[in-house]
C-alpha cells in the first residue's frame, strides 16, 4: 500500500479544511444533487452558464475529506471552461480515479491540481468519494435550466 | 467448564486468540487489530472445523432420504435447532425457525404475523435506535395494510425514552399499536434495552413484542422466558458463527397461527394441484433445502462461546469498553456518541475535523479495522445530528493493548488533519 500521505496530500487537506466556492452559487442556471448511500456523503453542484461556457461553479454538501476536496477542486478547475472541455476533464479525472492502481496514472500533468486526487485509486473503497462531485456535475450540466435534476448516485 | 469455574475464571485472551487463525493476518504491514465484530465476528477453529468435518463426514440433504448420511445430516441439523433453543432459553426446539439472518427473521414476523393483523388505525411501534432491518420491513407492511409506523425516541445518552414509549402505547396517542419491534442491543450505540419492561408495557397495551437480538447474542445471556417477548431473532455471523444462518424464536401459539412464508419443499404435509396442506412450525417456515452446514456451524459457535463462560466473556468485554471509553474520552476533540448506563462493548465516536470515513482509512493504515458510516441506522444518526460515526466494537478476542493501539491511531488521524 502507498503511504497515507499519498492519499491525504497537502492539496487535499487544504481543500478539505478550506473548501473553495462553497455555498449556494448566486444566479446558478443549473443544479444537481449527488448522494452516496453507502456512506451518506451529499453534494450539491451549482453551475452558472454563459452560453456554452461555465461562468461559475459552486458546491455545498457534507462528506469526507476526499469528497469535499474533490468537489472543491472541481469548482476551481471548471470555472471558465466550455461544456466540451468540462466533459474532457471529467473523462480524464474519471480515468485517473478508476484506472489500474498498479500502473502509474497517465496524463496527470494536464490535470494540474486535480492530479492530487490520483492517490485515491489505491483505495478502492474511497474512489466513489472522489467521483461523486464529478457525476453530480454531469447531472447538473444535463439538467433543465434552473430547476433541479433527479438526484444521482454513485452506488 | 463447570459454572463454579466459569464464575471465578478470568479470560485467557491469548488462548482465545490462538483459536482465530485470521487474527494472525497483517494489514498494511501492521498486526491486524479487528474492532469491527459488531459488523461481523471472526470465526474460531471450532466453527471452521465443524463445517469442514460435516462436509467431509456427514453431508447429505435433510428430512428426505432414508439413507445413512441423510439421517446423520438430519440429526445434526435438528440437534443444531435444539442447541439454538437452549441458547435462547426456549423450552422446545420446535419454537425455533432457522432463517438466513436476523433480517429474515424480522421480515418473517412482519409478513406472517403482523400483516394479517394490521389495518388502518393500527400501528407498529419501533424505536429511534433501530437498524434499518427493523424499520424497513415494518414500513413495507404498513404500506400494504394502511397501518402507521410510530417511533419511540431516545434521549441524549442514547437510552430509550420509556415514558414516551408508554405514552405511544396508550389509546390517546392516536392509533392502536399492535406490534412493538425493538432492538435488544443497539448496533450503533451499544445501548442495552430493558426488554422485560418493554414487553410488560406492550402486553398491557395488547401489542406483541418482536426483538432484534443480532447485537445482543454475542454479549448477553438470553432467556426469552425472562424477557417476556413474543419473537426473538438473531444471526449466526455476529455470534462467531457462519453467515447466511440465523434463527427466529416465536411463541408456539403465535407460530401455529401464522401462514407460510415461502412455498416449496419441506414446508408441506401433502401437495396436490387442488390443495396443499402445510407442515406445522418450524418446517412451515423453512421451504427448500436449508443452510444445513450453516446450522451446524452455528451450533458449534454457540458451544464454543458457552464453553468460555458467558459471564467471563461479558466481564472481559466490559473491561475493554471501559478502557476504550476512558482512553478515547480523554482525547481532546473526540466525542463519544452513546453513553447509556447499560451498554454492550460498542463505542461510536467522532473526531473533530476528521470525517468518519477518513478516520476509518487512517486507522486501517495502522492495521485497525473499525466501521465508519451510518451503521444502517440513519434515523439514529440524524437524531444525534451526525452523518456518520466511527465505531469500534470489542469482542472476546480483543485485548487492552489493541484498545491502546486504537487510541494512538485516533491521535494520528488528528495529527494528519491538524
Amino acid at each position: 500500500m502507498s503511504e497515507l500521505t499519498d492519499l491525504y496530500q497537502d492539496i487535499i487537506l487544504d481543500h478539505c479544511k478550506r473548501p473553495r466556492n462553497f455555498g449556494q452559487l448566486a444566479g446558478a442556471d443549473q443544479v444537481a444533487e449527488g448522494y452516496n448511500p453507502l456512506c451518506g456523503d451529499k453534494v450539491k453542484i451549482y453551475v452558472r452558464r454563459d452560453g456554452d461556457r461555465l461562468d461559475g461553479v459552486g458546491f455545498e454538501g457534507s462528506g469526507c475529506a476526499i469528497s469535499t476536496a474533490s468537489a472543491s477542486l472541481l469548482t476551481e478547475a471548471l470555472a471558465g471552461r466550455t461544456v466540451p472541455e468540462a466533459q474532457q476533464l471529467f473523462d480524464a479525472v474519471h480515468a485517473m480515479l478508476t484506472g489500474d492502481p498498479s500502473r502509474p496514472a497517465e496524463d496527470t500533468e494536464r490535470l494540474g491540481k486535480l492530479a492530487a486526487l490520483a492517490g485515491v485509486r489505491e483505495y478502492p473503497m474511497r474512489v466513489k468519494c472522489a467521483t461523486l462531485a464529478w457525476h453530480t456535475l454531469q447531472a447538473a450540466l444535463a439538467s433543465d435550466p434552473v430547476r433541479r435534476a433527479t438526484p444521482v448516485s454513485t452506488e | 467448564m463447570t459454572p463454579e469455574v466459569a464464575a471465578t475464571a478470568t479470560l485467557d485472551v491469548a488462548a482465545v486468540r490462538a483459536q482465530f487463525p485470521i487474527l494472525q493476518t497483517r494489514v498494511n504491514g501492521k498486526p491486524l487489530v479487528y474492532l469491527d465484530s459488531a459488523a461481523s465476528a471472526q470465526k474460531p477453529l471450532a466453527v471452521i472445523e465443524a463445517e469442514a468435518r460435516f462436509y467431509r463426514e456427514s453431508y447429505a440433504n435433510v428430512h428426505r432420504g432414508v439413507h445413512t448420511l441423510s439421517q446423520r445430516a438430519t440429526g445434526a441439523y435438528e440437534a443444531a435447532r435444539a442447541r439454538v433453543a437452549r441458547f435462547l432459553g426456549a423450552p422446545d426446539p420446535a419454537q425455533v425457525v432457522f432463517t438466513r439472518s436476523a433480517t429474515e427473521g424480522l421480515n418473517l414476523v412482519a409478513w406472517c404475523y403482523a400483516r394479517p393483523r394490521l389495518a388502518p388505525g393500527d400501528a407498529v411501534l419501533v424505536t429511534e435506535m433501530e437498524h434499518h432491518s427493523n424499520i424497513v420491513p415494518w414500513q413495507m407492511v404498513c404500506e400494504v395494510t394502511g397501518a402507521k409506523l410510530v417511533v419511540a425516541p431516545v434521549d441524549d445518552r442514547g437510552e430509550l425514552r420509556l415514558d414516551e414509549l408508554a405514552r405511544l402505547l396508550t389509546p390517546g396517542a392516536g392509533s392502536r399499536v399492535k406490534v412493538v419491534a425493538c432492538v435488544h442491543v443497539s448496533n450503533a450505540l451499544g445501548t442495552i434495552n430493558p426488554i422485560a419492561e418493554i414487553s410488560r408495557l406492550a402486553h398491557d397495551a395488547g401489542a406483541a413484542v418482536v426483538v432484534d437480538g443480532a447485537q445482543a447474542a454475542p454479549h448477553l445471556a438470553i432467556d426469552v422466558g425472562a424477557l417476556g417477548c413474543d419473537f426473538y431473532t438473531f444471526s449466526g455471523h455476529k455470534v462467531y458463527g457462519p453467515t447466511g444462518i440465523g434463527a427466529l424464536w416465536g411463541r408456539p401459539e403465535l407460530l401455529a397461527e401464522m401462514p407460510p412464508w415461502q412455498g416449496g419443499g419441506d414446508m408441506i404435509l401433502h401437495v396436490s394441484f387442488a390443495k396443499t396442506d402445510y407442515a406445522p412450525p418450524p418446517a412451515r417456515f423453512e421451504a427448500g433445502t436449508p443452510h444445513i452446514v450453516g446450522a451446524v456451524g452455528l451450533a458449534a459457535a454457540l458451544d464454543w462461546l458457552e464453553s468460555l463462560g458467558q459471564e467471563v466473556v461479558a466481564a472481559h468485554e466490559q473491561e475493554l469498553l471501559a478502557h476504550a471509553t476512558e482512553l478515547l474520552g480523554a482525547i481532546p476533540g473526540v466525542r463519544l456518541i452513546g453513553s447509556a448506563r447499560a451498554k454492550a462493548s460498542v463505542l461510536s465516536f467522532l473526531v473533530a475535523g476528521v470525517h468518519a470515513h477518513d478516520v476509518g482509512t487512517i486507522l486501517d493504515a495502522e492495521g485497525v479495522a473499525v466501521r465508519a458510516g451510518h451503521h444502517c441506522a440513519q434515523p439514529l444518526m440524524e437524531r444525534f445530528g451526525v452523518a456518520a460515526t466511527a465505531r469500534a466494537s470489542f469482542a472476546v478476542y480483543n485485548t487492552r493493548e489493541e484498545v491502546e493501539t486504537l487510541a494512538a491511531a485516533v491521535a494520528k488521524a488528528q495529527e494528519l488533519f491538524a
